[in-house]
Formats: structure tokens, sequence, C-alpha cells
């Protein structure tokens, strides 16, 4: 879907916690995520906690997608 | 002559200790042949014993990947077998990364005799295949039996060293390797015979097939994120509670486009998974863990982004086929650029 997305001509990033899927998939924006059954949140922090870690990861997305890339790029930081 | 020692890998599901709430199971090892370890032990008839079989939950290991990689080649390593495998992973495409991985591990490690199996489309076959060889299988368990068949034989001509043929003789998925060979006809005739079978539009076999490189260049960045419309797109499964249009929890045929228009907050009451591949406990209470509608709401207050668009559109991600979910994302897109949206963010389990 995600390459799809982007033949379409709309910038996109992928947040997914199997990083390798998404590079062999096509990703070229990729954020990873904290795990599979909830790749945007923590389920051993209290609420207000977890929504800052949320936050965290769509604020590198965001990131993600002001920045120009060329190739295949995994914003890990 | 001694029988041929095998070490097996297996996910926690084919162990039999449980479904995705026990997909984050560490590596273990169990003595003998566990699940399908019996099948492909029945299949060398006698010759070869499986001594040990690894297992690992799914999530576990496509969490944590080289430390998965390194206890599970310690487990490999303590029982020096003659050879290994692993899977078949079929369209499971956790169990697939996590074949493919420690496959390449054992082979290139250990420097033990190593082979897996998988569907093609399973996202492991992609990574893995140039590097190991990949038996192709069907894409359920239901095709155990012709798994096993192929991987038999391809395993003892691995073990002995023997010449491994095509790809199409042996069974396993190409891996881009030319090979050269003596042929009766030369060059100019074989092509002038593909060509007379093309026009008369019979079937004919290349034999340089082309790479498939599908790949997208990135579009450029958004120039201003804090007046952009940005829309959420996920294959986490996120449904209005109900699943009113029974999105499938795997294979899925359809997505679903839901409106948020005024919702600030996914919650228990309102939103649950229709995915059939993880275990749905911790997003069922709270889908922002999957789509971070809140997240994007207080941005969008804040003046962070421009607007949050008022459709999500979801789908299940697993076991659905490349070319389904190809179709959905074409035909929403045309959606998404007609309403203006300027950039999507998509999350996946």
């Amino acid at each position: 879907m995600v390459k799809e997305i982007e033949r379409a001509g709309i910038p996109v990033v992928h947040i997914c916690t199997v990083v390798p899927i998404s590079l062999t998939v096509g990703a070229n924006r990729i954020v990873p995520a904290i795990a599979i059954p909830h790749p945007l949140g923590n389920p051993s922090l209290d609420k207000e906690e977890e929504k800052a870690l949320r936050r965290k990861i769509v604020e590198k997305s965001l990131v993600a997608l002001e920045t120009e890339v060329t190739e295949q790029t995994v914003f890990d930081k | 002559m001694a029988k041929i020692r095998i070490v097996h890998y297996i996910n926690q599901f084919f162990a039999g200790i449980g479904g995705e709430e026990k997909a984050d199971i560490k590596p273990e090892v169990r003595e003998g042949a566990v699940g399908p370890g019996m099948a492909i032990q029945a299949g060398f008839g006698g010759e070869a014993e499986i001594v040990a079989t690894v297992i690992c939950g799914d999530s576990y290991f496509g969490e944590n990947i080289d430390a998965a990689k390194e206890e599970v080649l310690e487990m490999v390593k303590g029982y020096s077998p003659d050879l290994f495998i692993a899977g078949p992973a079929f369209n499971a495409g956790r169990y697939g990364v996590a074949c493919g991985t420690i496959t390449e591990a054992v082979q290139s490690e250990l420097n033990i005799p190593a082979l897996t199996g998988m569907y093609i489309e399973n996202p492991g076959a992609d990574m893995y295949k140039k590097a190991v060889y990949v038996v192709e299988t069907k894409n359920s368990a239901a095709g155990m039996k012709d798994a096993v068949a192929k991987m038999v034989p391809l395993a003892k001509k691995l073990l002995n060293g023997e010449e491994i043929g095509s790809p199409s003789e042996e069974g396993y998925i190409e891996r881009g390797i030319r090979k050269n060979y003596f042929t009766e006809k030369r060059g100019s005739e074989r092509a002038v015979d593909m060509l007379l079978k093309k026009l008369k539009g019979e079937a004919f076999t290349t034999e340089y097939p082309m790479p498939d490189f599908d790949r997208v260049d990135p579009n450029p960045a958004i120039k201003d994120i804090t007046k952009a419309k940005i829309a959420l797109v996920t294959s986490g499964g996120i449904v209005p509670k109900g699943n009113p249009d029974h999105i499938e929890s795997s294979s899925a045929s359809k997505y679903g486009k839901y409106d948020i228009d005024g919702v600030m907050d996914l919650t228990a009451e309102t939103h649950e998974t229709a995915h059939g591949g993880f275990d749905p406990v911790y997003c069922n209470e709270d889908s922002d863990r999957v789509l971070p509608v809140d997240v994007l709401r207080d941005l969008e207050k804040e003046g962070k982004i421009g607007e949050l668009h008022r459709y999500f559109y979801s789908t299940t991600g697993n076991g659905t086929a490349v070319g389904s979910s190809k179709k959905f994302a074409e035909e929403f897109s045309k959606e998404l650029i007609a309403d203006g949206v300027d950039a999507v963010i998509l999350t996946s389990t």
C-alpha cells in the first residue's frame, strides 16, 4: 500500500515495527515503532507517559515527511 | 551409517504453544521433533533424526531480530547438527522473516547446510531468497505435505554436496544466479524459436528473466507541515467497533473508509481491530496504539499540522495478497488526491 500511495504522488511515511519488512516492501520514509501488537503505545506505561511516547513517534514521522530523501531512509534517531 | 542430525526451527504456533497471545515467547529448545518436524523426519524415511527443535515466538523474533538470532544460533550450535531446517513458514510474514534470518545465519556463521520454505509473497522470501535456498510452498499450512516433499530431497542434496538443479527442477525460489551450461542449439536459433512462439501466442520461457525492481522514488518533502492535510492509513485493521464492513481477519478482500469527523480519541467503546495476525488485546483497549488519532488531534489543535483528514483507510495486512493491497491503495489514493490530502501516515503492526 505504501508504494502505491507514493506512486500516486502523495508523500507517505511508514510507521512499523519490523523495519526490514518495510524496506523489502519499498517504503521510502520509515519510522520504527514499539512492538507488533502496539506499534504506537506501550501498555506497561501509564496513560500520560504512553501518549507522550506516541506523540514522539508521530512527531518523528512529521519530521520524516518534511525531510527530502533520495533513497529509502529509516528515521531512527 | 549414523543418522543425519537435524535441528529444526519453528514458531510458537506450530509448536502448539499458542497463537498470537504467545507470540512474544523467547527462544527455547526441545529435544526431538515437534509439530511439523514429525512430517519432515518421516520424509527422510529413517535416514535422519531431528535431534532438537528450537521454538521462538514470531513477535519476539520480529521485535528483537539481532538478539533472537544470536540466541537461536547458540541453541543450534549446541547440537552440532549436520543440517538445519526452518519452517516452512507459508505466508506468515514475521515467521518467514525469522526463518530466513536464522537459516542465513546458520549457513554463513556455523557453516551448516540449511534451508527453509515459504510462500513466494512472504516478505521473508524477498529478503532471503538470494542468500539461502527457500523452497516455494503454498500460502497456508494445508501445503505442508507438498512442502516437505520438496524440502527433503533438496536438503539431502545440500547435505551431500550434490549439484543443485534449477529453481523449477528443485522447487526453490529463484536466487538470481546465472549458470553456464552447454546446449545443443546456439543462441540465435533459440532466440528465433522463442520469437516464433511469441508471435504465435504460444507459451515460452525466457532464459534471462529481468529482475523485478519495483521501486517508487520518494516524493518531495512537505514544505510546511503546519499547513498540510494529513491522512491516516493502516494495515493494522482498525475499524469501528463491530467491524461494520466485515473486513476479514486475514487475507483481506477489502478495505474500509471510516469517518473520524469530530473524533478526538479512539477508545475501547468506539474502535477495535479486525486483524487476526497479532494479539488484539492492547489495540482493542485503545486503538490509538495502532492509529494515533488522539495525538494528531492534539497536534492539529496546536497548529503543528494543518488538519487531520476526515477519513481513515484500513485493512488487515496479514496474509493479504500483494495484488489486493496494491489495488486497495490505487483506489483510495485517488480519493486522497481528490480530497486534497498532502501527506499520509501509514501504520503497520
